[in-house]
C-alpha cells in the first residue's frame, strides 16, 4: 500500500500520466465535438492511425515538427470531410459509416507506409518533440516539476481544451453548434444552415483526432508501428460518454485514465511476478466499460446525436 | 437548385444492382493506389484474377478463405438488421476459439461422432456469451454496445494471450504462445484431398440459408425486423423488445463464435492469437455488401475472399503491399453506402427556390 501511495505522490507519475492521456485529449475534445453537433464518429480510431503515419512521414521526408502536425491535422480533416458527407448531406448510418471511415483511414495510411518504405526491418526513425522549459512555470514546486517534462504538444492539447470550451459555450458559433446537435430545426429556422454546422464541428473534430494520433509518433515515441493506436480511438468515445460531453470533465476523464494507465505499469514492475501481465493490460479496457456503466444512465445525450437531418423533411 | 427526395419506390433490380456495382467500383478504384506503388496495372488485375480462378487451388484459397466471412458476415447481418450494433465479432470469434480448444485438444477423448457438435455448441454458447454480457450492459446500465463490444475485443485479445501463455499452452510447443492441437477425430473433414477447404464452408452455407428464412418467414424473424426498422412501433405493438433483442444476440455472437470454431477444427488444428486477421470487421463489411440479407453475405464473402486472396498472390508476384486487399475492402463500404443512399433518395434539380416543401 505505501508503495502505491509512494507512486502517487511522485511527480514522474504525474509527468506519465499527462504524457499517456494527451492523446486522449485530443481525442475526446475532437469525438466531443463532432458528437456535440450530432454526429457520431467512430472513424477515430482510423483517424488517430492516419494522423500518426501522415505527421510522421510528414517529418521524415523533411517538412519540420510544426508541418508534421499540421499534416496530420489535415488528414484528420479529410476523413473528417468523407464521414460528413456521408452522415450529413446523404444521412447515412453514422455507426457504419464511422467504421468504413475507420477501416479506409487505416488500410491507407499502412498502404501508404508500406509503399513508402517496402523494406525495412526496423522503422526508422525521426527527431521528435523535446520537452520544453518555460522559465516561470518549471519554479513552481510540484507542478513544474510535471510539466517540465511535457512537450509542446501537450501544452497544445491543454490548450485545445480550453479553446474548445470558449468555442462551444462563449460564442455564438458554439451556441449554434451546440443547438444542431440537440435540435436542428431550431437552428433552421434560425436560417443558419445544419449541414455546414454538422459539417464544419465533424471537419474540425478530425483534425483533432488526427493531431492526437501524430501525439503519437511525433511525441511519444519517434516511429510509426502497425497496430500503434490499438484501442486509443475507441477508449476516447468511451471517454465522451464519461464526460458527458463537457470539455473540462473530458479533459478530468483522459487524465484519471492516464493515470490509470500510468500506475498499471507500475504496478506490473512491483507485483508482476504473482500476477500475469495480461491482467494489467486489460485493466485501462476494463476500466473504460465501468466508465460507461457508471455514466451512462446520467449522461446527458445531445438530444439529436445519430439522427439525420435533410431539409424540408419535419 | 438540388433537393433530396425519398424514392418512394426503387425497383428491386435496382437495388440488387448496386452491391456488384460497388463491387467494381472499389475493384476500379483500386487502379489509383497500385499506379501510387508504381506496378502495372493491367499486369496486376490479371495476376489477381489468376491468383483467385486461375487453379483448382486456388479457388480452394478463396473458399477457405470465405468460410470463415460467412460465419462472421451472418452474425453482423443478423444484429444490423434488429439495429443491435455488434461489433465484437472478432472478439467473440477468439471466444469460440478459445471454447474449441479447451475441449478438443484432450479434456475430452471420445468418438469424434460426440466430440465434433459438443465442440461446436460449446464454441457456440461462448460466442453467443462475449455478446450477451455487452447486451446486459445495455439493458441494465444504458452501456452503448458499440463501445462495449469493441473494448471487449481488445480485452478478449489480451485474455487470449494469457490463455496461450497459461492454461491453453500446448506443453510440447517449446515455448511457443500456441494451444495444444485439435484430436483427430475432433477435426471437420476436408472437402477435397490435398485442399485446404473443409466442411465449415458447408456449415456456412446452410446457417446462411436457414437464416434466410427463418429472417424472412419466421415470427421470430418478424419480430427482428420490426425491432430493427421501429424499435418504439415494436414495443407499441407488443413484441417483448428486449427478450428479441437478446435472442439476436445470442444468435449473432454464436455465429461469429462458429467462425472461430471453423478455423481451428476445420482448418488451423491449434490455436494462435494471430488466428484472425480481423475476420471479424471484415464481416461487418460483407454484411453491408450483402444488403443484411443471409443469401446475400454468401456472395459478399466469396467477393471479399477473392479481393484478400488475388492481392496475395498479385503482392507476392509484384510486391505490392497486400494491403491494397484491405483498402480495396473499406472502399467497397464507402461505395456500397453511397449506392444504398442512392437506391432511397434522388437528387432533384429545380429551378426555383422552393419555401415550403410539404
Amino acid at each position: 500500500m505505501i508503495d502505491i501511495l509512494q507512486i502517487l505522490i511522485s511527480e514522474s507519475f504525474w509527468a506519465a500520466s499527462l504524457r499517456i492521456s494527451t492523446p486522449l485529449i485530443f481525442g475526446v475534445l475532437g469525438a466531443l465535438l463532432c458528437e456535440k453537433s450530432g454526429v457520431l464518429n467512430l472513424g477515430i480510431e482510423g483517424i488517430f492511425v492516419a494522423g500518426a503515419m501522415s505527421g510522421w512521414l510528414a517529418v521524415w521526408l523533411g517538412a519540420g515538427l510544426i508541418g508534421g502536425v499540421i499534416v496530420a491535422g489535415l488528414a484528420g480533416a479529410f476523413f473528417g470531410l468523407i464521414h460528413a458527407i456521408l452522415t450529413v448531406p446523404l444521412g447515412l448510418s453514422q455507426h457504419v459509416s464511422g467504421l468504413g471511415v475507420t477501416l479506409f483511414a487505416t488500410s491507407l495510411s499502412y498502404f501508404i507506409y508500406r509503399t513508402a518504405l517496402p523494406n525495412v526491418s526496423s522503422p526508422p526513425r525521426i527527431e521528435p518533440f523535446r520537452p520544453i522549459d518555460i522559465p516561470i512555470i518549471s519554479d513552481i514546486p510540484f507542478l513544474g516539476e510535471i510539466m517540465g517534462q511535457q512537450t509542446a504538444m501537450t501544452w497544445l492539447a491543454l490548450l485545445m481544451v480550453f479553446i474548445v470550451w470558449f468555442v462551444l459555450y462563449k460564442t455564438p458559433l458554439g451556441i449554434a453548434i451546440q443547438a444542431v446537435g440537440d435540435n436542428p430545426n431550431s437552428v433552421d429556422a434560425q436560417g443558419l444552415s445544419v449541414y455546414g454546422l454538422r459539417i464544419g464541428s465533424v471537419v474540425a473534430g478530425s483534425a483533432l483526432m488526427g493531431v492526437g494520433g501524430a501525439f503519437l509518433t511525433m511525441s511519444a515515441f519517434d516511429a510509426f508501428f502497425f497496430g500503434m493506436v490499438n484501442g486509443r480511438g475507441w477508449v476516447c468515445i468511451a471517454l465522451v460518454i464519461f464526460a458527458s460531453w463537457k470539455p473540462g470533465k473530458a479533459l478530468l476523464g483522459a487524465v484519471l485514465f492516464g493515470a490509470f494507465d500510468a500506475l498499471q505499469v507500475r504496478l506490473q514492475t512491483e507485483v508482476g511476478a504473482f500476477v500475469p501481465g495480461q491482467i494489467f493490460l486489460m485493466a485501462p479496457y476494463v476500466l473504460s466499460i465501468f466508465a460507461l456503466m457508471i455514466a451512462a444512465r446520467k449522461a446527458d445525450y445531445p438530444r439529436a446525436l445519430l439522427t439525420p437531418w435533410f431539409k424540408g423533411e419535419r | 437548385m438540388i433537393r433530396i427526395e425519398n424514392r418512394n419506390s426503387s425497383s428491386r433490380l435496382f437495388k440488387f444492382s448496386i452491391p456488384i456495382i460497388s463491387a467494381v467500383v472499389s475493384l476500379i478504384l483500386a487502379a489509383i493506389p497500385l499506379a501510387f506503388a508504381g506496378a502495372n496495372i493491367g499486369e496486376a488485375y490479371f495476376v489477381m484474377i489468376k491468383g483467385v480462378f486461375g487453379s483448382v487451388f486456388a479457388v480452394s484459397e478463396m473458399l477457405t478463405r470465405a468460410t470463415p466471412l460467412i460465419f462472421t458476415g451472418l452474425a453482423a447481418a443478423v444484429a444490423f438488421r434488429a439495429r443491435l450494433w455488434n461489433i465484437g465479432a472478432e472478439g467473440q470469434l477468439y471466444l469460440g476459439a478459445m471454447a474449441a480448444v479447451a475441449i478438443g485438444t484432450g479434456v475430452l477423448d471420445i468418438n469424434g461422432f460426440f466430440l465434433l457438435p459438443i465442440i461446436i455448441t460449446f464454441g457456440c454458447l461462448m460466442g453467443a456469451l462475449g455478446m450477451v454480457v455487452p447486451m446486459a450492459l445495455k439493458t441494465r446500465f444504458g452501456a452503448d454496445e458499440v463501445v462495449t463490444t469493441l473494448l471487449l475485443n481488445f480485452i478478449i485479445l489480451i485474455f487470449l494471450q494469457m490463455m496461450l501463455e497459461g492454461p491453453l499452452k500446448d506443453p510440447m510447443g517449446l515455448g511457443w504462445p500456441q494451444s495444444a492441437p485439435i484430436l483427430d477425430q475432433g477435426m471437420l473433414p476436408t472437402l477435397l484431398t490435398r485442399m485446404r477447404v473443409h466442411s465449415g464452408l458447408i456449415i456456412g452455407l446452410v446457417l446462411a440459408i436457414i437464416l434466410q428464412i427463418f429472417i424472412n418467414r419466421s415470427i421470430w424473424g418478424f419480430k427482428l425486423r420490426a425491432v430493427g426498422e421501429n424499435i418504439f412501433a415494436a414495443r407499441h405493438a407488443g413484441i417483448g423488445v428486449n427478450k428479441s433483442l437478446l435472442g439476436v444476440a445470442i444468435c449473432s455472437g454464436a455465429l461469429a463464435g462458429l467462425a472461430g470454431v471453423s478455423e481451428v477444427i476445420g482448418l488451423k488444428g491449434y490455436l494462435t492469437a494471430d488466428l484472425s486477421p480481423g475476420f471479424g470487421y471484415t464481416g461487418i463489411v460483407v454484411a453491408m455488401l450483402a444488403g443484411l440479407s443471409p443469401i446475400g453475405v454468401i456472395a459478399a464473402a466469396l467477393f471479399i475472399a477473392s479481393v484478400f486472396v488475388g492481392a496475395d498472390s498479385m503482392s507476392r508476384a509484384m510486391g505490392v503491399s497486400s494491403y491494397l486487399a484491405d483498402l480495396v475492402v473499406a472502399m467497397s463500404l464507402i461505395c456500397v453506402l453511397i449506392g444504398g443512399f442512392v437506391s432511397n433518395y434522388k437528387l432533384t434539380f429545380t429551378k426555383q427556390k422552393k419555401v415550403t416543401t410539404k
